[in-house]
């Protein structure tokens, strides 16, 4: 078997496959390795199979509403084994989708677990198969795609059993929805489950290190947040250090240190969600000598390594740990190998958070706009004061829009409320094109959408805002 | 009917001008592209050529005015046709009638001739000009033309990264008449991009100082017209009275190197050749009253040029006095602004390595280098025969809008005197 290959990527996430399409498209020839499932943790345990866990609950939850619409239905109830059995198969769906494309493309895909082997031009990837047996791949270049993996504390018990415990990855197929949960770490996978969760009926508490709830988001959207999901029933615990976790006779107990206060919190199960860590391990990064700086490959902006030949991209290259990123790195990162480069953006990375309400925002923060010194024009508006969101029933929601005042450029956008993460595109947009303030106030929202609140917020920021 | 002529702005900044010349008189018939007038401003001169076709019939500003505002009427064309919008005055100037447009040309690129106007981004050679919106704005802001900036985005789109990284050249601030063709600046490829990987080399930030010397070392190679003047020096009577002066200086301590020698003459030969102690401004050529000499000292990660003040009124014993201390406090960084900035000529002296010659980078302002290099025993023909002699080859880099073939020759010729009969340094 031919088994030298243009490039050899390892990883068929987010990042790995669109890196093996871009190749593909680019006239390289090009060889996957994945010991798991095409897709990756995106597609098989992450933003895909939430995605499908919360549409149920979103759909479970508004049945509880239904008589603000001048609805009713009889007997609301859910079949939690129903539920997950929708996501696995939407994961399954969408993997299979990935096979195809890799077919599609000419991409071989190689089941198995690879390590890294000095060699030149590149290093030479060993892969133990799957099915038994080895090959070694040989490539002008190899990128690696390994993603992450959720980071957990043994020490203090912040680390799955199996059973009591969960990480996301347990959280997504439970046999049944715990009566209680508490939640570790407010980001946004630690939201997403507690929003679901709750939907359904469950009695959640989020405990927080930080002073806020999601942490990375503007405070006015943070502080917005916590209003809304308190609305809902979430209880939270802020500023409250973990000190640690145990087994009770029919749960856990989370000890939990706030204010110079101890308190012991009980629930059935708990969600570990404190982080990512890059998976660099078992690839034979040390022996290569690659740089590693805080548990993730150092890259350059290429996502070249120190190592000749050796490519990083997504989440085993660092933060912001989203699909979307590894995806635009991955197209970024080929281009550059291929020599096709010319153009490329360094765009502004938008982040989402599927709770009701939605968040999501792209750019810098109120705060870190100001710590960056510039001058500001500040933009904020209502979902209240939108006529799409008050026929919806949406009415819960909020647009702020960061200008630097000196030259109009959009510096951030921070929106929370139903459908904002279909909508932060609009600000992506206006922000790579480079538009400023007149361009967005110049471009005609539709009516009635909850988008013309993005307008509303721009003209805001410029004090001409027409319906507040 | 009759369309005015409106005093363009020059710059996005720029709210009057004066009216250098007028190209047309009354009762001329203009076309498209005729050049009918020059603007000046503290900037630039620029000429303005017409859009429409007329006839002139009236010149409503007189040469030479100074102060016309943007947008006020300059002259009447009659039997023109319609006003273009092409190059519609950036301000509303309420001016009577309809109004004419004039267009700036784009030939010097540099002037930031049209800079900020909306109508300027379109430039008529190369059509429309890509340029993000945030790109047009802030270039507005700083008064910089995007036609002379190279765009890095998709299909050469000029970015805010362009615009703010981009670095006008000297000339925007001096005549735009005297500019020299701008030159788009120079994408910045990677070592990788350029077959050199990551991990084969390391790298060193750039401090200060490197920075700094690459900055002014571009700028005045790309900017100066630089030619070098060689000739060799027969040394051997200047280290014989070297050596007669360092043997009545040993009581008081002192000691005297062929370079502070070197320093004398050169201060003297520009005393008697004053046209080589000048730079140029584009205000007008420059000359110095008194030859303040640089002296480049390599100090470690680069090297700087402290200034021996007014050389010429001084001995030698002082010059070399004067050289220790400022070596010394080059090398520890620990000179004075006052005693690094501003010299009129200076001299790089790489002889102690065993250069037979080399020329240097001119130091701008200044209007000459003279680059030394090192004297040895070579054979040298008197009369008819041969004979050995200490010969040191130097080098006169000038600037030749200040300092011509010839000036830099008499200049030499001066210096060969000095330096071959050294006791005419006391004369």
């Amino acid at each position: 078997m031919a088994d030298a290959f243009d490039l050899v990527v390892i990883g068929a996430g987010p990042g790995g496959y669109v890196a093996a399409i871009r190749a593909s498209q680019l006239g390289l020839k090009t060889a996957i390795v994945e010991r798991e499932a095409l897709g990756g943790i995106c597609l098989n345990w992450g933003c895909i199979p939430t995605k499908a866990l919360l549409k149920s609950a979103e759909v479970y939850e508004q049945l509880g509403h239904l008589a603000d619409f001048g609805l009713s239905v009889q007997g609301r109830s859910y079949d939690f084994s129903g539920i997950v059995h929708r996501s696995r198969k939407v994961a399954k769906q969408l993997s299979a989708g990935v096979a195809f494309l890799m077919k599609k493309n000419r991409v071989e895909v190689v089941d198995g677990v690879a390590s890294l082997e000095a060699a030149t031009p590149a290093p030479c990837v060993n892969v133990a198969l799957k099915a038994g047996g080895a090959r070694t791949l040989t490539a002008r270049w190899v990128i690696l795609a390994t993603g992450a993996r959720a980071r957990v504390i043994p020490a203090i018990g912040l680390a799955p059993d199996g059973d009591r415990v969960w990480t996301y990855r347990e959280a997504m197929v439970p046999d049944a929805a715990p009566t209680s949960l508490l939640v570790v770490g407010s980001g946004a996978i630690g939201m997403e489950f507690a929003s679901f969760y709750r939907s359904l009926g469950t009695d959640v508490t989020v405990i927080e290190a930080l002073p806020r709830i999601l942490p990375v988001e503007d405070e006015e959207i943070s502080a917005t947040a916590q209003k809304a999901f308190e609305k809902r029933g979430l209880k939270f615990r802020v500023d409250a250090k973990v000190a640690g976790l145990s087994r009770t006779r029919s749960g856990i107990a989370i000890a939990v240190e706030s204010g110079g206060k101890s308190e012991s919190l009980e629930a059935e199960r708990a969600i570990v969600a404190v982080g990512i860590e890059g998976n660099v391990e078992g690839l034979g990064l040390e022996a290569l000598g690659v740089r590693i700086d805080r548990g993730h490959v150092a890259v350059d902006s290429h996502g070249a390594t120190n190592v000749p030949g050796l490519y990083a991209i997504g989440d085993i290259a660092g933060p912001p740990w989203l699909a979307h990123k590894a995806s635009h790195e991955a197209v970024a990162c080929v281009e550059h190998i291929a020599g096709v480069g010319g153009g490329h953006l360094s765009a502004p990375i938008p982040g989402c958070t599927y709770t009701t309400p939605q968040i999501a925002s792209i750019g810098l923060t109120e705060a870190q706009a100001k710590a960056a010194g510039l001058s500001l024009k500040i933009g904020r508006f209502p979902f209240r004061a939108n006529g799409k969101a008050i026929a919806a029933g949406e009415t819960e929601g909020l647009v702020k829009t960061v200008f630097n005042a000196d030259t109009g450029a959009l510096v951030g956008a921070h929106m929370i409320g139903a459908e904002v993460t279909e909508m932060i595109q609009g600000f992506a947009l206006a922000m790579t094109l480079e538009a400023t303030e007149a361009e967005i106030m110049a471009t005609v929202f539709p009516h009635p959408t909850l988008s013309e609140a993005m307008h509303e917020a721009v003209l805001d920021a410029y004090g001409r805002a027409l319906h507040l | 009917m009759s369309t005015d002529v409106l005093m363009p702005a020059l710059s996005p900044t720029m709210e009057e001008g004066a009216l250098a010349k007028w190209h047309v008189k009354v009762g001329d018939t203009v076309r498209s592209g005729d050049v009918i007038a020059e603007i000046e401003t503290d900037k630039a001169t620029m000429e303005v050529e017409a859009v429409d076709e007329g006839v002139v019939e009236a010149l409503l500003v007189p040469e030479g005015t100074e102060s016309v505002k943007v947008n006020a009427p300059i002259a009447r064309l009659s039997g023109g046709g319609t006003a273009t919008a092409a190059a519609s005055p950036a301000r509303s100037g309420g001016a009577p009638g309809e109004t004419m447009a004039v267009r700036v040309p784009a030939a010097p690129p540099v002037a930031p001739a049209t800079a900020g106007r909306r109508a300027a981004v379109t430039t008529p050679a190369s059509g429309r000009l890509l340029a993000s919106p945030l790109a047009r704005r802030v270039a507005s802001q700083m008064g910089v033309d995007l036609a002379g900036i190279r765009g890095s985005g998709p299909h050469g789109r000029i970015i805010l990264r362009d615009v703010e990284g981009f670095k006008p050249a000297v000339a925007v601030v001096m005549s735009a008449r005297a500019a020299p063709p701008s030159e788009s600046p120079r994408e910045v490829r990677s070592l990788e991009q350029m077959g050199i990987p990551q991990g084969t080399y390391d790298l060193k930030p750039l401090d200060g100082m490197r920075k700094t010397v690459a900055r002014r070392m571009t700028e005045s190679f790309r900017n100066v017209p630089h030619f070098p003047l060689t000739i060799d020096l027969e040394i051997d009577a200047l280290l014989a009275a070297r050596s007669s002066i360092n043997a009545l200086l040993t009581a008081e301590g002192g000691k005297v190197s062929v370079n502070d020698l070197i320093i004398k003459a050169a201060a003297i030969a520009l005393q008697r050749v004053p046209e080589a102690n000048a730079s140029y401004t584009p205000e007008g050529l420059a000359f110095h009253h008194h030859a303040d000499i640089a002296v480049a000292v390599a100090v470690d990660g680069g090297l700087i040029t402290p200034i021996v003040r007014a050389a010429e009124t001084k001995g030698v014993a002082q010059i070399a006095s004067e050289m220790k201390g400022l070596a010394e406090r080059a090398r520890t960084r620990k000179l004075k602004p006052e005693e690094y900035l501003g010299g009129t000529f200076t001299i790089s002296n790489l002889g102690m390595f065993g250069i037979r010659s080399f020329a240097s980078i001119i130091n701008e302002p200044q209007g000459a280098i003279l680059s030394v290099g090192a004297g040895e025993r070579r054979a040298v023909v008197r009369g008819e025969s041969l004979a050995a002699a200490t010969v040191m080859t130097v080098t006169l880099t000038c600037d030749h809008r200040v300092v011509d073939g010839a000036i830099g020759a008499r200049w030499l010729a001066a210096f060969r005197t000095l330096i071959e009969n050294p006791i005419t340094m006391i004369v």
